[in-house]
C-alpha cells in the first residue's frame, strides 16, 4: 500500500469523456430515482386549484421521460467510449475474463472487503484504473440500466409515435403485462440506490486508505501512481515541457 | 336454435324476417362501425357486407368459467347486436344459452362442426384446467382439454371471450389447483383473438364478431394477441379523471372528500395505468358508467394474472413469493438499510484492521510536514 514517503507521479487516468459521462450518470440516475418514486408514491398535495390549472404530477413525469432520454444518450455514448477512449476506459476493463483480471478481483477481495494483511505488497496489484472487482460491479450495473432502460421504454411505447420506445415494445409480452414491467421498473430503483451506497463508500475507502486521490481522480482526471511505475526518462520531462504543453504559457510569459 | 333452413340467408335477409326495418339496420351499421373504430366512409361497406354475406356458424364452448362473459353478452346494448349474434349469426351451439340440451345438444354440435367444417368461428368462454388429465371440467362425459381440441380443429379462428380463455382467469389464480391454462398454451395452429376482460364489454365482444362476419378476416392485434381497436389503449389514456391524475389531485380513502369530488383514483390501486381496455371511452351497460366513474379503482380485470396482483386497492401488488405484505418497497428499504449498515460497518473495521498501515502513512506524513522548506 501507498505510503507517504514514496515517489508519486500524476498520471491521466479518466478522460474528459468519462468524467462527464460519471457526472452526467450521477445527476441523471438522481433525478430518476428521485422523479421515479414520486411517481410511485405521489405525495397528497391537495390543494383547491382546479384540476384544469395544476399540472405538477404531468411536469414530473415529463422530466422522468426527458431524463431518460439524457440517461439513454449518455449510455450510447459510454459504449462507443469503450472503444475508443484510453486503456483504462476500455470494454475489456469491465469483463474479467482474462487470468489477470480474476486474480485482481480475488486480492480485492481479500484485502479491501474483507480486510486481509497484504503480505506480499506487489504493485501490481494495485489497479491503476478500476480494479477488476469495482470495473465487474459497472459491468452488472449497466445491464441493470440496460433492462431499467428497457423496461421505462416499453412502457411509453404505447404512448409513442417515436421507433425507439416502439422497438421495446416486445419487452412487455415478454415478461407477461405492464404490471410485471412496471414492477420490475421500480424494483430496479431499489438496487441503483444499494448500488450507489456501496459504491461511493468503496471510493471513499479508496481515497482514505490508499491516499492517492481516488475521488477526486473522477473530478480533475488525475491520480497518483507510484513513480517506480511510470517510464519516464528525464529527457522525456525536459522535452515535454519545452516544446508542446506550455506552449501557451511560455508565449505569454514572453 | 338449429336452422339448417336458414343456412343460406344473409344478415339483412334474416333481420327482415325478424320484422327490423331498413331505418334499424342502418341505425345498427353505423353504430357497431363507430365501436370497431371504423371511419364513416366503411359504413356503407359494412352494410353492403351484412346485406350479401352468408351467415358465419358460431360454436361457444365453455369450460372452467363463471358465465359472466355470456351475462355480459347478452346485455349487448343495442338489441339488433345480440339478435344478430344469438339469432342470426346461428350460434350453433352454446350450451348455456341454447334451447336444447343433454344428447341432443351435443348432436348438434357434431353436426353443425361437421356441416361447416373449416368455416366456423370458435368462440371459448373459460379456462382448460390441464392437472390429472383434465378431470376438473368435464362436459357430457369429456374433458375440456378433448372437446377443445375437437372443436378447434375445424375451426376458421378462435376467440376467446374474457380473461378465463385469454388468460388463465381466476382458476389459474396461485398456486393454481387444476393446472387452468388459456386457449393459446393448448391450440398452436389456429388463429386466436384474445377478448381479454372479466368480463369483456359486451359490445366489444359483438363488434369483434361482427368485424369478422362483416370482411371476413381477424381485426388487426396487438402482440398479445388482442384487437387493437379495442385495447390498443390503456384505461387511463381514456380515463376521464386523468386531469386529476396530471395535476397530482388524488383520493386516499374512500370516504374522502376528495373520493367524492372524483380525483383520481391512482393511490386507491387503480390500475388504470396498466391496463388495457376499452372501459373509459365504451363504458358498461349500455354506456351507463364503468368502474372509475362509479368511484372504485380498476383491477385491471382484462390484464395478464390481475388475480394474482394484489391487494386490488393499494399502489404496489405484493412480490411474490415473500408472503403477503411485503412489497418491494419493504424488501429494498431492508436492502439499502442493509448496504448503509455494511458500509458503516466495514468502515470501522477497516480502521481496526488496517490501523498500522494508516498509523504509518499518517508518521511518514507528518515527518514530510515537518521538513516543508518555508
Ligand atoms: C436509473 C434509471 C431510472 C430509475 C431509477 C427509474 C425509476 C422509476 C420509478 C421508481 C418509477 C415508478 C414505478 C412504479 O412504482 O410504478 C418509474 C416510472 C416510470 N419510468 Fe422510470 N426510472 C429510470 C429510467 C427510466 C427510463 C430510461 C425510462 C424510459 C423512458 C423510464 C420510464 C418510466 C415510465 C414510462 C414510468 C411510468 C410512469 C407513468 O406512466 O406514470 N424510466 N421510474
Ligand atoms: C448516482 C450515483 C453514482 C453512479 C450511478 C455512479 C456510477 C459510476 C460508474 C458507472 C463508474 C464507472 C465509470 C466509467 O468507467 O465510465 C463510476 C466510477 C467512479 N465513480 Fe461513480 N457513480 C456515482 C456516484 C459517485 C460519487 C458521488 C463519487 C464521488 C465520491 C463517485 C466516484 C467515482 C469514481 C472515483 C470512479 C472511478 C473509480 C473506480 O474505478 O471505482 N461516484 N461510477
Ligand atoms: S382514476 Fe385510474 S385510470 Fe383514471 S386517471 Fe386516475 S389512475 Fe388513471
Ligand atoms: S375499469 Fe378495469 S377492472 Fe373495471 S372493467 Fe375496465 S378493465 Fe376491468
Amino acid at each position: 500500500m501507498a505510503t507517504a514517503t514514496y515517489n508519486y507521479k500524476r498520471v491521466y487516468v479518466w478522460e474528459k469523456p468519462v468524467r462527464i459521462f460519471h457526472w452526467v450518470t450521477v445527476l441523471s440516475t438522481t433525478i430518476l430515482i428521485i422523479t421515479g418514486f414520486i411517481i410511485a408514491d405521489p405525495p397528497a398535495i391537495n390543494s383547491n386549484l382546479e384540476a384544469t390549472n395544476s399540472y405538477w404530477f404531468g411536469k414530473v413525469r415529463a422530466v422522468h421521460f426527458v431524463t431518460a432520454y439524457i440517461l439513454i444518450a449518455n449510455l450510447i455514448f459510454r459504449i462507443y467510449w469503450a472503444f475508443a477512449g484510453n486503456r483504462f476506459a476500455k470494454w475489456d476493463n469491465f469483463i474479467p475474463y482474462t487470468k489477470k483480471g480474476i486474480k485482481n478481483i480475488l486480492y480485492v477481495l481479500k484485502v479491501d472487503i474483507f480486510l486481509m494483511k497484504d503480505k506480499e505488497h506487489k504493485l501490481s496489484d494495485i489497479s491503476i484504473g478500476h480494479n477488476y472487482l469495482a470495473a465487474f460491479s459497472y459491468f452488472i450495473m449497466t445491464l441493470f440500466f440496460f433492462l431499467q432502460v428497457a423496461t421505462g421504454l416499453a412502457l411509453i411505447a404505447d404512448n409513442s409515435s417515436w421507433f425507439l420506445p416502439k422497438m421495446f415494445h416486445f419487452i412487455v409480452p415478454l415478461f407477461g403485462g405492464d404490471t410485471i414491467v412496471r414492477y420490475i421498473h421500480h424494483i430496479l430503483t431499489w438496487l441503483f440506490m444499494a448500488f450507489i451506497v456501496v459504491h461511493v463508500y468503496l471510493v471513499l475507502y479508496h481515497d482514505y486508505v490508499e491516499a492517492r486521490g481516488e475521488a477526486s481522480a473522477m473530478l480533475s482526471g488525475f491520480k497518483f501512481i507510484r513513480s517506480e511505475r511510470v517510464d519516464e526518462t528525464e529527457e522525456d520531462i525536459i522535452e515535454k515541457t519545452t516544446d508542446q504543453m506550455w506552449e501557451g504559457e511560455n508565449d505569454e510569459s514572453k | 336454435m338449429i336452422k339448417t333452413n336458414k343456412k343460406e340467408e344473409t344478415y339483412y335477409e334474416s333481420i327482415l324476417r325478424k320484422g327490423y326495418t331498413r331505418r334499424d339496420f342502418m341505425k345498427f351499421v353505423t353504430y357497431m362501425s363507430a365501436f370497431m373504430g371504423l371511419q364513416s366512409s366503411m359504413i356503407g361497406q359494412v352494410a353492403k357486407a351484412l346485406e350479401t354475406k352468408k351467415r358465419l356458424p358460431v360454436i361457444w364452448e365453455h369450460f372452467q368459467e363463471c358465465t359472466g362473459c355470456s351475462e355480459s353478452f347478452i346485455r349487448s346494448d343495442h338489441p339488433l347486436a345480440a339478435d344478430i349474434i344469438l339469432e342470426t349469426v346461428s350460434l350453433d351451439y352454446t350450451d348455456t344459452l341454447m334451447a336444447a340440451s343433454g344428447h341432443n345438444a351435443e348432436e348438434a354440435k357434431q353436426k353443425s362442426m361437421k356441416e361447416n367444417y373449416g368455416n366456423y368461428i370458435l368462440v371459448v368462454e373459460g379456462a382448460i384446467p390441464t392437472k390429472d388429465d383434465g378431470v376438473y371440467c368435464t362436459i357430457a362425459g369429456r374433458t375440456a382439454i378433448e372437446i377443445l381440441k375437437e372443436s378447434a380443429a375445424g375451426a376458421l379462428a378462435i376467440i376467446t371471450f374474457g380473461s378465463c380463455s385469454a388468460w388463465g382467469g381466476i382458476q389459474a389464480a396461485s398456486p393454481n389447483p387444476t393446472g387452468s391454462v388459456p386457449v393459446d398454451a393448448i391450440i398452436k395452429d389456429k388463429p386466436i383473438i384474445k377478448v381479454p376482460g372479466c368480463p369483456p364489454i359486451s359490445e366489444v365482444m359483438t363488434g369483434v364478431i361482427l368485424h369478422y362476419a362483416t370482411f371476413g378476416t381477424i381485426p388487426e392485434l396487438d402482440a398479445e394477441g388482442r384487437p387493437k381497436q379495442f385495447y390498443g389503449k390503456r384505461v387511463h389514456d381514456s380515463c376521464y379523471r386523468r386531469p386529476y391524475f396530471d395535476a397530482g389531485l388524488y383520493a386516499e380513502s374512500f370516504d374522502s372528500d376528495e373520493a367524492k369530488k372524483g380525483y383520481c383514483l391512482y393511490k386507491l390501486g387503480c390500475r388504470g395505468p396498466v391496463t388495457y381496455n376499452a372501459c373509459g371511452f365504451m363504458e358498461w351497460n349500455n354506456g351507463v358508467s364503468f368502474p372509475i366513474k362509479s368511484g372504485y379503482p380498476c383491477i385491471g380485470c382484462s390484464s395478464n394474472e390481475f388475480w394474482d396482483n394484489g391487494p386490488f386497492t393499494e399502489r404496489l401488488e405484493n412480490v411474490p413469493g415473500f408472503g403477503i405484505e411485503n412489497t418491494a418497497d419493504k424488501i429494498g428499504k431492508i436492502v439499502v438499510g442493509a448496504a448503509v449498515a455494511g458500509a458503516a460497518v466495514h468502515a470501522v473495521a477497516t480502521n481496526v484492521a488496517k490501523r498500522k498501515e494508516l498509523k504509518r502513512n499518517e508518521c511518514l506524513g507528518e515527518v514530510n510536514e515537518k521538513n516543508i522548506k518555508e
